[in-house]
């Protein structure tokens, strides 16, 4: 398993050396009105410096919630995440602080509507006084074109289409040189054309950067297409069910959709996907009841 | 089919035309500048026909149309205002003056007001109900106050129109905040922002259009507060020439004076909403962009 993630980071040269998520032993009890629930229970993981990191599981099964734990928007009940070896929380600072070296790609997209592009990827670098204002702005007009956007640049985030919106916030994230990127299923609400063509720009930028991805979605194509290792979730409480090792060298393009290789591995993970799927739906109907 | 063919020669005829003439012919072929005339025809026929032609029971005391404009268009005025009297733009001048100074600190207490209070928990539970309490008493209830605390005409005046529209704008940015979508929040948050970026980056930008939404309506509330003012106290003003006309038993001045209030109510909101519009290319592009 380990030997998997290292022969996929040997083939790409200057392989990041930071970005090491340790995920030990968290659990999170939500506690609504006294009503516990348990949305992650005892769930571990391990991810490597410079790994894509695919987590896959059920709606509502805590996927999220996880990922809010990394970055800083909720506290936990018990265990430890660590990144890079230092504590981001455990049981005596259950929520970690919020800072750019774990930036968030969110599920509806979040450039702030009333910035120009150019302005929206500026940001992290401007306030915290990285980079004097000129230097943000052309250093930020570089990556936008570095990503087919230069002539996008100047647009506000209602101007461009969502694909091009998508792919102006991986750049802010990007920007700031994060040591992991945490995706909560960016690529939702996109149809399959689009999706492809944001998969493989994704992977361009990847190849580019090694930056260690933190990447939840519903789509076990779209992981093993995109990461190193899938990782299936158990419905709620979460838990690491299955762990699918994407054997698959980069760089990756779509072609490798129609291959045999890819397809056995769809399969292998679909079937832990499928029946933890279905066990969420039957738990959802007996609530309704 | 053929309307199809219609429009194509039409686009043909304005596209061989001068830039200016093609925007002219452009805004005369559009439909919306005819219905406005044609509900304004209608109204003010309406009014013609029940005041002036059949004089029906209740309207007949009314002053018509044709009564009104030709008094406020007459250089020899009968009953004392029209457009050629220096009067008149006095009474203007004067209610327009008080509505500059309302809206002026109306809204620079009340927006900032309000962003503090979407921004800060703490600060909304210090504020919020005593806005609240103070929000429903009634502007007129406050005249008898206003004119004890503040010496001389104008400043009761400008009080009473500034604390109506004070309401507004301030509740209207408090909306503004909390509908900032909470992922703006935690983008800047994971961007490495300090909390006075977030007020400016975030909660600012953010409310904006609600706050203009707010002030828009501020400025006509100001507008009600402000005829209500100087009905009881002044001697100048819009709101005085009407109830200046009702003692003096004269329907004409009285009519002229809403219309002009009106008007001039009318043209204040429009400014507010280009100044928005300005302020907001982010939102009036994109609207452009899905055509509205």
């Amino acid at each position: 398993m380990a030997a998997s993630v290292a022969v996929n980071q040997s083939t790409a040269p200057g392989a990041a050396a930071k970005g090491a998520v340790s995920i030990r032993n968290v659990t999170k009890v939500y506690d609504p009105e006294g009503v516990n629930v348990m949305a992650v229970d005892d769930c571990s993981m391990e991810i490597a410096a410079g790994e894509v990191c695919m987590v896959v599981g059920p709606s509502g099964c805590g996927k999220t919630t996880l990922l809010n734990a990394i970055a800083g928007f909720h506290s936990i009940t018990a265990g430890e995440i660590h990144l890079d070896g230092e504590l981001l929380c455990g049981p005596d600072k259950p929520l970690a602080e919020q800072g750019a070296d774990r930036v968030v790609v969110f599920q509806n997209g979040a450039l702030f509507p009333w910035k120009t592009l150019r302005d929206n990827v500026a940001y992290g670098p401007l306030v915290r006084g990285q980079l004097s204002k000129r230097d943000a702005l052309d250093k930020a007009a570089q990556m936008l074109a570095d990503v087919g956007l230069a002539e996008f640049a100047e647009k506000y985030p209602g101007e461009v289409s969502s694909g091009m919106a998508r792919r102006a916030e991986i750049v802010r994230a990007l920007i700031n040189d994060p040591k992991v990127l945490l995706l909560d299923e960016p690529y939702r609400a996109m149809d399959e054309l689009t999706k492809s063509i944001m998969h493989e720009a994704l992977l361009e930028m990847y190849d580019r950067t090694r930056v260690t991805m933190f990447f939840i979605t519903h789509d076990l194509e779209e992981a093993i297409f995109l990461g190193d290792r899938v990782v299936v979730m158990t419905t709620r409480p979460c838990r690491t069910k299955k762990i699918v090792d994407v054997n698959i060298p980069r760089p990756r393009d779509y072609h490798l959709l129609s291959s045999e290789a890819f397809r056995l591995l769809v399969e292998e993970a679909s079937e832990a996907v499928h029946e933890e799927a279905l066990k969420a739906f039957t738990a959802g109907e007996r609530e309704l009841a | 089919m053929l309307n199809n063919g219609q429009g194509a020669s039409l686009g043909v005829r304005a596209g061989r035309m001068p830039m200016f003439m093609a925007r002219i012919y452009r805004r005369l072929s559009a439909t919306g500048p005819y219905f406005t005339l044609l509900g304004l025809v209608l109204w003010v026929g309406t009014w013609w026909l029940l005041c002036e032609v059949f004089s029906v029971p209740r309207f007949e005391k009314m002053p018509g149309p044709v009564v009104v404009l030709s008094e406020l268009f007459s250089p020899q005025p009968f009953l004392g205002v029209s457009v050629f009297t220096e009067e008149y733009y006095a009474h203007m001048w004067a209610s327009c003056r008080r509505i500059f100074f309302a809206f002026c600190i109306a809204t620079g207490v009340g927006v900032p007001l309000g962003l503090f209070m979407g921004w800060s928990r703490k600060f909304r539970d210090y504020t919020f109900p005593i806005l609240e309490i103070l929000r429903p008493i009634p502007i007129l209830a406050w005249v008898p106050l206003a004119i004890l605390m503040f010496k001389g005409f104008e400043s009761p005046v400008i009080f009473l129109a500034t604390l109506a529209s004070l309401y507004v704008s301030t509740l209207n940015t408090l909306l503004g905040v909390d509908s900032i979508d909470e992922s703006y929040f935690r983008a800047a948050g994971c961007l490495g922002s300090k909390p006075h970026h977030i007020f400016w980056h975030v909660v600012v930008p953010g409310a904006l259009p609600f706050m203009f939404t707010g002030l828009q309506i501020s400025i006509g509330v100001a507008w009600f507060s402000l005829v209500a003012a100087e009905m009881v106290s002044g001697d100048w003003g819009l709101g005085y020439l009407i109830v200046d006309a009702y003692m003096n038993n004269v329907t004409v001045p009285m009519v002229i004076g809403m219309i002009t209030l009106g008007f001039v109510g009318w043209f204040t909101s429009v400014l507010v909403r280009i100044v928005g519009d300005r302020m907001m290319q982010w939102r009036t592009r994109a609207l452009a962009m899905e055509n509205r």
